[in-house]
């Protein structure tokens, strides 16, 4: 189950030879392998089966059973986290139903899906929704198109649906080696005549056949209109709403609107009306709503207590990571309010209007809203991402934040453009992904703090740590590109573009007048990062940004992967450029890992190797009980080069384990 | 503007002085983009409210030997951070109470911040209203809710310093900050060292170590 034994053999044959002692050791879905493994950013506490005996496994993003010696052996335990809802409020225990679908793909196809925490739920799905994801893989389209299109692009269906519808039944070791072989997975004629062209060809380059999906997607994140009566543009403000990929709705139960990712009030009202009285519908049945689809819209519904969640989306997401989502969504709602408050408010008037005591954080929820719909591999993984050091450097910047630590500290970490740079934190407690998340998300994604333009005090319930109450979070920012000859030592940030080059420093107490004396550990541990030299390397570090794939493996014709340490709850990835520094490029590369994540968690789905072909990229995703692998190289890359490619990075990851990821964090 | 004159108690040489300030009043009246403003001079549009509380420093000569440090706290508008709002004022030496100009309700709000540091907060607080969004209504005077003589009228019986700003254009925001340093207790202030005793020194958390550099603000 290690690592993959690299030996001078061709690339393929080491991989093959992996897939098979992988699928000797028969881990099904997500195994539970280790302590890590079950961790989840988005869903750890997912909607979908919350139940109160749900195994609570947090893991410290910066704590690891590998490689961290004897004293990380075990994780500490978590103070105990009261249940998100109370008995009665819970939905039926797993999804039984789902309602008709409206259209044509309309067969329903029972599955079990097993999400990345380990949890697991029944629900349904339209069961041509997986040919119909099949094909975008080669589109990166939503979920369902027209069966029309399906047949004017065969070339790539062969290859892909042949793998993908499928998927289900494939079990045996048999079928899995034969993925890359050339008997089942013969390339189509289409694949062939490309392949007489150059090999360099971009994932996603060729876009020939009619691809209109993503075509709006430049616009996706553009306001719409005020209604506006009196010029009447009603017309056109619909049209601008419905031409939307993404919407993510929020109401309470008795159909007030909460919050709306498009749209204003006006706007929504109507829809927020109907929406309530289908899942009221359901829900008085005692068989809650789960889910719909309507021509290429997959509807994904959520409860969480008095709350009703909605996600609509043409881009083709699965049902679990819709759900992840909206699950985040109600994790940033907590965040704001703590779970004591959210249900004091309804219990006392179920007609409460939660904008009020929400007002100020609609930016936070369409941050999370607009980092999904981007698409955000840390959101896909549920894992964190670190900033690549040396270990050694790491454990002076470790040591620093534990030397000038005061009484009053809970949490330190120091976190650049997202990445985390080092956390310190008691034995007792971990910190949860999901609530790192959050944070990211209020830092880096959200203007808001930033823009304060000066030291932050901010409460925050931290749900994953303690649904109930709120934490006190010093933040400060550093730019990696000012000089730290500032008197002050305190630059402004307004001036900073990119979210990329921030650097935070977040300082996290029980205590809520404990402002000064974080304030002050704040400059303790800068003077010092700065004495030390280590300041100097975190800044040189951000600038020089994420290594691209050749970078890392030099000639290779892959132009992108993630790779999710299980154990240690974090992932690494090259750059997005070149290739997919747009919006869309990026949505497009995004899109394909979501499908390949969904087949290879989705339950009944043995996969551990999965090779996908189509017009405009080739790719593959590996997982083992040490790793999730995902990557992509353009259309006319052969199999063999992808999975040689494939092979090095993993390499390579193994070479640099101490340095891209934080194995072991400080503890007091 | 100014409702009150300055009363400039002052004597002796190279007077430093460092007070708090807090900033009260309704979400999106522009608190945090007065003291954007005031201590970097920018302003931005298209800001997004404060979450929590923000904390910024600026310092001011009031003439050659005269330097007061700020220490701003920026508060947040909302309800749900209303119970928090104690710890901000609670040591403040000054307040500034913000309302919108073109909007009924923000005075109404800012009458009961007042009220409530009047009743809550330090004794001797010294209190400045000011009226924002003061380009709006240069612009549009049909946009104008409030009238300058009303709410001067209530500034005066409340005895609190009163302006009309606008953090667009800048236009009443150093005077603002500038009328308020001028009637805090200089006299009293002492010699120029940051955490010296004395009103001046107040702090959130009067333990807090006198380690940092007294220069002004570099931001
Ligand atoms: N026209 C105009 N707009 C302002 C002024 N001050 C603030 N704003 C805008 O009003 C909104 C709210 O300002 P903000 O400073 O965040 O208010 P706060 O919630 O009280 O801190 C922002 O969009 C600002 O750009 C002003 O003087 N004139
Ligand atoms: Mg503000």
């Amino acid at each position: 189950m290690g690592h993959p034994d690299v030996s001078k053999s061709s690339a393929n044959d080491q991989l093959r030879l992996h897939v098979q002692s992988d699928t000797e050791a028969t881990v099904q879905g997500a195994p539970k392998h280790g302590t890590g493994d079950s961790m989840t950013l988005a869903s750890d506490k997912g909607a979908h089966e919350r139940k109160e005996d749900i195994k609570e496994e947090p893991v410290s993003a910066a704590e690891s059973n590998r490689d961290g010696g004897d004293e990380e052996e075990e994780r500490p335990p978590l103070p105990p986290r009261p249940s998100l809802l109370k008995n009665g409020e819970k939905p039926g225990p797993a999804l039984s139903t789902i309602a008709k679908p409206t259209t044509a793909l309309s067969s329903v196809d029972i599955q079990t899906l097993s999400f990345p925490d380990g949890t697991r739920g029944t629900f349904s799905t339209p069961a041509s929704r997986a040919v119909s994801q099949a094909v975008s893989f080669s589109e990166t389209s939503g979920g369902q198109t027209t069966p029309s299109r399906k047949v004017s692009r065969t070339g790539s269906f062969d290859d892909a649906a042949s793998l993908m519808s499928y998927a289900p039944t494939l079990k045996a070791n048999g079928d899995l080696m034969s993925l890359l072989d050339d008997g089942l997975n013969s390339q189509s004629p289409a694949w062939k005549l490309l392949t007489s062209q150059a090999e360099s060809v971009n994932p996603f380059e060729n876009i020939e056949f009619e691809d209109n999906s993503l075509s709006n997607f430049e616009h996706e994140f553009d306001d719409i209109e005020a209604l506006d009566s009196k010029s009447g543009n009603e017309e056109e403000v619909l049209s601008q709403w419905k031409s939307k990929l993404k919407h993510y709705l929020i109401l309470s139960s008795a159909g007030k609107p909460i919050y709306s990712r498009h749209g204003d009030q006006n706007l929504i009202n109507g829809y927020i009306g109907i929406i309530q009285t289908i899942i009221s519908f359901f829900q008085g049945a005692k068989d809650p709503l789960m889910g719909f689809t309507a021509g290429s819209t997959r509807f994904v519904v959520s409860t969480d207590g008095p709350l009703y969640f909605v996600a609509i989306s043409k881009l083709g997401e699965s049902d679990a990571q819709l759900r992840a989502q909206l699950e985040a969504l109600y994790m940033q709602i907590l965040s704001t309010l703590t779970l004591p408050t959210l249900t004091h408010l309804f219990t006392n008037r179920p007609n409460t209007d939660l904008r009020r005591p929400l007002e100020g954080t609609e930016t936070l929820l369409s941050s999370l809203a607009d980092t999904f719909t981007k698409g955000s591999p840390s959101a896909l993984l549920s894992a964190l991402e670190c900033l690549k050091i040396r270990k050694s450097q790491r454990h002076t910047i470790n040591n620093t934040l534990l030397k000038t630590r005061t009484e009053k500290l809970l949490y330190g970490l120091i976190v650049a453009g997202g990445r985390l740079v080092s956390v310190v934190r008691p034995k007792r407690h971990s910190l949860h992904p999901s609530d790192l998340q959050l944070i990211f998300n209020m830092l880096f994604e959200a203007g808001s703090v930033k823009a304060g333009g000066g030291e932050n005090w901010i409460p925050v319930c931290l749900p994953g740590f303690n649904n109930r109450g709120y934490l006190y979070m010093y933040v400060s920012f550093l730019s990696a590109f000012e000089d730290s000859t500032n008197p002050e030592g305190r630059p402004s940030t307004a001036s900073s573009k990119s979210r990329e080059d921030e650097i935070a420093i977040l300082l996290i107490s029980a205590d809520k007048e404990s402002f000064f004396e974080l304030k002050q550990m704040r400059d303790d541990v800068v003077a010092q990062l700065e004495k030390n030299g280590s300041m100097e390397i975190i800044k040189a570090a951000v600038r020089k940004g994420r290594p691209s794939t050749t970078d890392i493996v030099p000639g290779t014709q892959l132009r992108h992967f993630l790779y999710k340490s299980r154990a240690n709850v974090q992932f690494t990835m090259p750059s997005f450029s070149p290739d997919f520094s747009s919006l869309l490029a990026r949505r497009r590369l995004m899109t394909l890992y979501h499908n390949l994540h969904a087949s290879t968690h989705a339950k009944h789905s043995h996969l551990k190797v999965l090779h996908c072909v189509s017009k405009d990229s080739i790719s593959l995703a590996w997982t083992t009980p040490i790793f999730e692998f995902y990557c992509v190289a353009g259309p006319n890359a052969s199999r063999a080069a992808l999975a040689q490619g494939a092979n090095k990075v993993i390499q390579w990851v193994k070479r640099e384990e101490e340095r891209v990821f934080i194995i072991g964090g400080a503890v007091f | 503007m100014a409702a009150r004159g300055p009363t400039g108690t002052r004597g002796g040489n190279n007077r430093f002085a460092q007070f708090k300030l807090v900033l009260l009043g309704e979400s999106a009246v522009g608190k945090s983009s007065l003291v954007l403003r005031f201590v970097k001079d920018q302003f931005d549009d298209f800001r997004e409210s404060t979450i929590g509380a923000a904390f910024l420093t600026q310092t001011i000569s009031l003439d050659d030997q005269t330097t007061v440090k700020f220490e701003i706290w920026d508060t947040a508008g909302q309800e749900r951070y209303k119970s928090l709002a104690p710890m901000y004022y609670r040591n403040a030496n000054c307040a500034v109470v913000v309302y919108d100009i073109t909007q009924a309700s923000s005075l109404d709000k800012a009458k009961q911040w007042v009220k409530e540091l009047q009743r809550q907060a330090n004794e001797n607080i010294i209190i400045a209203l000011a009226g924002n969004k003061l380009d709006l209504v240069t612009a549009q005077p049909d946009k104008r809710a409030i009238q300058t003589a009303d709410a001067e009228a209530y500034a005066r019986e409340a005895g609190l310093l009163f302006f009309e700003t606008s953090a667009k254009t800048s236009e009443n925001v150093r005077e603002l900050f500038t009328s308020i340093a001028k009637k805090l207790p200089l006299d009293q202030a002492g010699p120029r060292n940051p955490r010296s005793g004395g009103r001046g020194g107040v702090e959130l958390r009067p333990e807090t170590p006198g380690t940092q550099s007294n220069g002004p603000c570099a931001c």
